[in-house]
């Protein structure tokens, strides 16, 4: 039987978290279809390698990928699917297990391997512990963890493209506003670099000067849990067993401890460099590269030695 | 919303009279504990573990108190599905202002989905206006039980919620979402589910806490509710995720970014 990805609602582009998800369906084997909540999204998902069909959803409650009205049309198209997957963003932790609920079904959220059709792994107590798992369901229902699936190429694929058969929205929820704040900055979860600032950035001001390393650098910024509950950095900037998992080529850790909270969401990067005055810090204990230092001296030198050459 | 924040509004007979709220808190292996994977590959070490309420489930507990004390609900019941022991999570819930407790004693781990059809079994029972979650247990780190107590009881869902609005037959939750917040509106009865930046928990004075004690705590069995709380899910082994080594420390910004340019090629 056939795959359903659920794709991240991204505008007309294909997330990088929903190339990953495409790739752990092919891990899986089968045919691969992409449902998109948004009919402009269609011919950049049509592009993904190894999709067979792309289904479109239209109307009100899907533009805002409203959880009730998006389950409830995941639940009418399961029948023909073995697995249901989404990416593990708020979008698809939002949904996916309401979707399994429905379906009688256990959610295996955040899938990080394929063993088979049935077995996974997945990481429990903030990544100190991997699991392998065999679900019984019938339907399996998963969330993907992005970091640990290479994401497939944007393009070489041609799928064919149709309408999902329409369903009644249950009309349990209201869209009322959203506050996204769009940046010219690559996205957290699929930057190549990415910047982060904890607790010892001390002010939402002062830590606007990670900007500088980050524009240097071409990367997304993030932060620790401290440093966004100290209103020094937005919500979505939250790196972390709570947060956003990210798994760049490079991170970067100014003044972020090293609390395993935080290394569940970054410890995949490739290359870690810490930054932090404390030469005890945890953080210390996964980084490549270690400078024991004041942030606010280092950060100018910082982008004084990148700008030679 | 009813009543401005900070002002003790006086209790009012409409909501509030309808207006219970359940909140299940789940027993689980404290945060600061560095848990350790068990030799025989079969799950991690739990015995002579600390073990406290969920961290989500704190904030959770302390919406529900604060709903109450401005008058927009009348009674709050901690729910918590788990061993004997958890009854110490539902006692610091009672102490953080909850009214009473329900124990569902269940030995071994239960997945969200037999969690939330238990919730289903006790709220059918109780009737609840609204019910918080936290998001996420951060043992199984599922981020699943309150989008599936939704799912069963045909409600809808808050999930992630930063800021909490109760009025008559509805509920206004703003979300953390990819990218920033999104406010929703829900149909009453709700399910909302509480993420880190919906309020700072309280600690429970000695003086609640000593009342706490005489506060009921009913126990059930998952057969009391008529419910299989059997998995779905077979845990074939748990091993430790691979060890990134430390690496080493550099002397200077300079060494720093000729080594990122030169050794490690990422810029
Ligand atoms: C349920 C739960 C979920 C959580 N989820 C997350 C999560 O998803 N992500 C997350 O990050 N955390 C999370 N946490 C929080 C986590 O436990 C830590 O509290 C948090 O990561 C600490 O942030 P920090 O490193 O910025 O702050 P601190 O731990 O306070 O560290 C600040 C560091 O900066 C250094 N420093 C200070 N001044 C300077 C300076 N001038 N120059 C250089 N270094 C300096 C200090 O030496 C210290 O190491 C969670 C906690 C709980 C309970
Ligand atoms: N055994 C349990 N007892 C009480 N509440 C639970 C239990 N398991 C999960 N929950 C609730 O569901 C939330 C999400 O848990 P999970 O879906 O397991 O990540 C928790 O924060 C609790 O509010």
């Amino acid at each position: 039987m056939a795959i359903l990805v659920l794709a991240d609602h991204s505008g007309a582009t294909v997330s990088q978290p929903t190339r990953s998800a495409i790739a752990a369906a092919q891990k899986i084997g089968g045919d691969v279809h992409v449902l998109v909540l948004d009919g402009e999204a269609a011919p950049s998902h049509a592009e993904l390698p190894g999709v067979a069909k792309v289904l479109t959803a239209t109307g009100e409650g899907f533009a805002h990928g409203l959880a009730e009205p998006v389950a409830a049309l995941l639940v009418s198209l399961a029948p023909a699917y073995s697995h249901l997957l989404a990416p593990g963003s708020a979008a698809g932790k939002n949904v996916m297990p309401r979707v399994a609920a429905l379906l009688d079904v256990q959610i295996i959220s955040d899938i990080a391997g394929v063993v088979d059709g049935d077995t996974f792994q997945r990481f429990i107590y903030a990544g100190n512990a991997l699991a392998t798992i065999r679900s019984a369901d019938a339907t399996k229902v998963a969330t993907v963890r992005a970091a640990s699936f290479d994401p497939v190429p944007a393009t070489g694929g041609s799928a064919s493209t149709e309408a999902a058969p329409g369903i009644t929205d249950p009309a349990l929820s209201q869209f009322l506003h959203a506050e996204i704040v769009k940046s010219e900055r690559p996205e957290l979860a699929a930057a190549r670099v990415v910047v982060s600032g904890g607790r010892a950035m001390g002010s939402a001001d002062s830590f606007k000067i990670l900007e500088g390393v980050a524009d240097r650098l071409g990367a997304a910024i993030g932060a620790s849990r401290a440093a966004v509950d100290a209103g020094y950095a937005p919500n979505d900037m939250q790196v972390g067993q709570t947060g956003k998992i990210v798994a760049p080529e490079l991170y970067m850790a100014f003044g972020i401890s090293g609390a395993i909270q935080h290394l569940a969401g970054m410890k995949d990067s490739k290359v870690i460099v810490a930054i932090n005055k404390d030469e005890e810090a945890p953080i210390f204990q996964v980084a490549d590269y270690g400078l024991v230092g004041d942030v606010f001296k280092i950060i100018p030198e910082l982008e004084a030695e990148l700008d030679k050459k | 919303m009813r009543h401005s924040p900070g002002v003790a509004a006086p209790p009012q007979q409409d909501t509030a009279q309808a207006m219970k709220l359940l909140v299940p808190v789940k027993r689980v292996v404290d945060y600061n504990v560095k848990v350790r994977v068990k030799a025989d590959g079969t799950g991690v070490e739990t015995a002579n573990v600390k073990m406290s309420m969920n961290p989500f489930d704190e904030i959770a507990v302390e919406e529900a108190v604060r709903l109450k004390e401005k008058g927009a609900a009348t009674e709050i019941i901690a729910v918590s599905i788990g061993p004997a022991a958890a009854a110490e999570q539902i006692r610091t819930a009672l102490a953080m202002g909850a009214d009473r407790g329900i124990l569902v004693e269940v030995e071994g781990a239960v997945e969200p989905l037999a969690v939330a059809k238990l919730l289903k079994a006790i709220i059918m029972k109780e009737e609840p206006g609204l019910i918080i979650l936290g998001k996420q247990a951060i043992d199984d780190d599922m981020n699943a039980t309150g989008q599936m107590l939704a799912a069963l009881m045909g409600w809808g869902q808050g999930t992630f919620a930063s800021k909490v609005e109760l009025a008559a037959d509805s509920v206004t939750v703003t979300r953390e979402v990819d990218g920033g917040l999104e406010t929703v509106k829900l149909t009453l009865p709700a399910i909302v589910t509480a993420d880190l930046r919906l309020n700072e928990p309280r600690y429970a004075s000695l003086p609640n806490i000593m009342k706490a004690r005489k506060k009921p705590i009913e126990n059930l069995k998952p057969a009391d509710l008529g419910v299989d709380a059997s998995p779905r899910l077979t845990t074939l082994k748990v091993e430790e995720p691979p060890k990134r080594q430390a690496g080493r420390k550099v002397g200077s910004v300079a060494e720093l970014v000729d080594k990122l340019r030169n050794e490690a090629k990422v810029i």
